[in-house]
């Protein structure tokens, strides 16, 4: 119980630091005006369907990370999932000439495929050299994010638009947006994936056994349970949901495959730090993601009335993740069995 | 290939790679996981533009490098230590901080996107030492370059000394390995852990105004590049022995550089820029294997 009032105590104290800070700002009743606007307002309610376009990914990427934190698998290898995914989709999307609803479903299993790929050469590298998974699934994101930015600045490019990016989709192969919005059907995958994840965790043997993993390792090994066939497979998991959420963003909200545009917006970071905030609540974890999500876009219409760069959400969080620090679960220390 | 002039250019290379790793060994040894190498390198190159160009003097940028780094070390301790955060969680939120920060001062400070240059920024001076002009290799290697180069070298030096024989790095090595017997010794490790931290961030601090003030006299968005997470990489491979880290810090400056010649080449940039991080994949992972079968063996 203390860890909750604790927990709370340091959710309220970031608070107040915050708008303390927004307040510091000349013109504070305006700006927040502006933020309520960018993230919710403008024309046709456009910003809010930005900021559920936005959410999507990132509590996408959230669930991707959620499954294997819980685990206690530290793959912060989302960014190159969700990459190799996402370029795997516009590959099949562009040059694969099938049936529509053929066309979609090969690009989501090739993302899919892709981002569980990935994830599992993190994986084979802790298993086979030793290799701290957190270590070995950070650095290949570089080798991922810097292929694919190869590959749509030279071969794969789309020459005529003069952007680095592969060729739009058709039309008809894309994921139908909601009537006079902007939000894509890519909202259900992601829900989909959410109803899953909590069943599987709850109401599985997998899940039992992945979650009592997460907590004790010596204590699963003890009980003689599968360790590394749960390994991998929540790796493969936990991969294949970046990779969808590439799928969605190249499909629903892009049409193509644009260079930085899984990168730039840090959506796979900011899904870590929706996980960490929700305690690794797999509920809460979604509603973490949508507050990044309108602090970004809020961000950006705070930008445009007032001038403030739209990296001050970016402060924002960075505050919000020190602050919640001190009461997130402890990942991966040396330090943690010390008799303190 | 092996021309002056990439002779010239390695210690530019290899000096924000080892204060960088040296930052991160005195870390590793007091046993606090600072991935946050990458975020602190971001705020001491940005604070060494802006304390150069505020003050006129290459000092004033050294010395704000220096004071940013060190709050950002007490940052780290501060949200880890005192208040018991998660070392990857906390590294993460001062990486965000540091991409963050670094662009909306840039913007709010001089009013600017992506990069600042002006004149008015002073870069460090170079050490000439003509006596080794005519020398073939070590001239052109040696030669005029960047005071914080040797500052480094000497450094690596006085570090190895310090945690092999000085009592503060003894007891710092104790924080890691055996807190238990430094506390009942009545030491505070979390103490250590701190000065730990802080040190760390003034290093940073200086390979930061490596990058901005003295390969380059300008700031842009992002421009550590990676370096700090390739430090944390040479920090794991050698153990945090500055020994080590030496040679190890020259051979991935070495990398660097000769994929910056290979790009001139007509290699597509995305291939040397994934060079580093593939060596040190496929190193460290050759590293932990070696030592994993070692520890199997005993």
């Amino acid at each position: 119980m203390s860890g909750r009032l604790r927990r709370l105590g340091s959710l309220s104290l970031s608070l107040l630091v915050i708008t303390l800070v927004v307040l510091a700002i000349p013109g504070a009743r305006e700006n927040a005006a502006s933020f309520i606007d960018g993230a919710f307002g403008g024309r046709n309610r456009f910003n809010f369907y930005t900021t559920l376009n936005r959410s999507v990914l990132i509590v996408g990427m959230a669930m991707s990370v959620l499954v294997s934190f819980r685990a206690g698998l530290i793959n912060i290898g989302g960014e190159g999932q969700l990459v190799l995914g996402g370029l795997c989709a516009a590959i099949v999307g562009a040059w694969l000439h099938a049936p529509p609803l053929l066309v979609m479903v090969a690009a989501l299993v090739a993302a899919m495929l892709a981002g569980a790929l990935w994830a599992l050469v993190a994986g084979a590298f802790e298993r086979f050299a030793g290799l701290p998974l957190v270590v070995g699934s950070l650095l290949l994101n570089y080798p991922a994010v810097l292929f694919a930015s190869y590959l749509v600045s030279h071969p794969l490019r789309d020459v005529q638009s003069g952007s680095t990016q592969t060729p739009r989709l058709a039309s008809e192969v894309r994921l139908p947006r909601f009537d006079g919005t902007l939000l894509d059907m890519g909202i259900f995958l992601v829900i989909g994936v959410i109803f899953v994840v909590i069943l599987l965790e709850r109401r599985s043997v997998f899940g039992y056994r992945h979650r009592l993993q997460g907590y004790s390792l010596p204590f699963a090994r003890a009980s003689g349970f599968p360790i590394r066939a749960v390994h991998f497979q929540t790796l493969a998991g936990s991969g294949a949901i970046a990779g969808l959420v590439g799928f969605i963003a190249v499909f629903g909200v892009n049409h193509r495959y644009i260079d930085g545009m899984l990168t730039l917006p840090l959506y796979s970071w900011t899904g870590v730090i929706a996980v960490l905030l929700a305690g690794m609540l797999s509920w809460l974890t979604p509603l973490t993601g949508f507050f990044f999500a309108a602090l970004a876009t809020g961000a950006v219409g705070i930008e445009r009335a007032a001038d403030i760069p739209r990296e001050a959400a970016q402060i924002v969080q960075a505050l919000i993740i020190l602050f919640a620090a001190g009461f997130g679960a402890r990942l991966h220390s040396r330090r943690s069995g010390d008799a303190s | 290939m092996l021309d002056a002039a990439l002779l010239e250019s390695l210690p530019r290379f290899i000096t924000p790679l080892l204060l960088a790793s040296l930052a991160g060994a005195l870390c590793h040894r007091a046993a606090v996981f600072n991935i946050a190498l990458e975020g602190m390198l971001l705020i001491g190159a940005f604070a060494a533009v802006a304390g150069s160009w505020a003050s006129g003097s290459w000092l004033g940028g050294v010395a704000l490098a220096m004071l940013a780094g060190s709050l950002t070390g007490l940052a780290y301790a501060l949200f880890a230590i005192h208040r018991g955060g998660d070392d990857i969680v906390v590294s993460i939120g001062l990486n965000f901080l540091a991409i963050g920060l670094s662009v909306f001062l840039l913007q709010l400070v001089f009013d600017t996107r992506g990069q600042f240059d002006d004149p008015g920024i002073e870069a460090i001076p170079r050490l000439p030492l003509p006596f080794l002009e005519p020398v073939p290799v070590l001239g052109a290697l040696l030669n005029d370059q960047s005071l914080l180069f040797w500052f480094a070298i000497v450094l690596t030096g006085s570090l190895a000394y310090l945690l092999g024989h000085h009592r503060l790095g003894l007891r710092l090595r104790a924080s890691g390995d055996n807190p238990e017997a430094l506390r009942t010794a009545g030491v505070s490790p979390d103490r250590l852990r701190g000065g730990a931290l802080v040190a760390s961030g003034v290093l940073c601090g200086l390979a930061g105004a490596q990058l901005s003030i003295s390969n380059v006299t300008l700031f842009t968005e992002g421009m550590s590049a990676g370096r700090g997470w390739i430090a944390v990489v040479i920090v794991l491979m050698c153990n945090g022995r500055p020994s080590w880290i030496l040679p190890t810090a020259c051979l991935f400056g070495t990398i660097e550089a000769l994929g910056f010649r290979i790009q001139g080449l007509g290699l597509p940039q995305q291939f040397t820029d994934a060079l580093p991080y593939v060596v040190a994949l496929l190193v460290l992972a050759l590293v932990t294997a070696r030592r994993r079968r070692a520890a199997v063996a005993h």
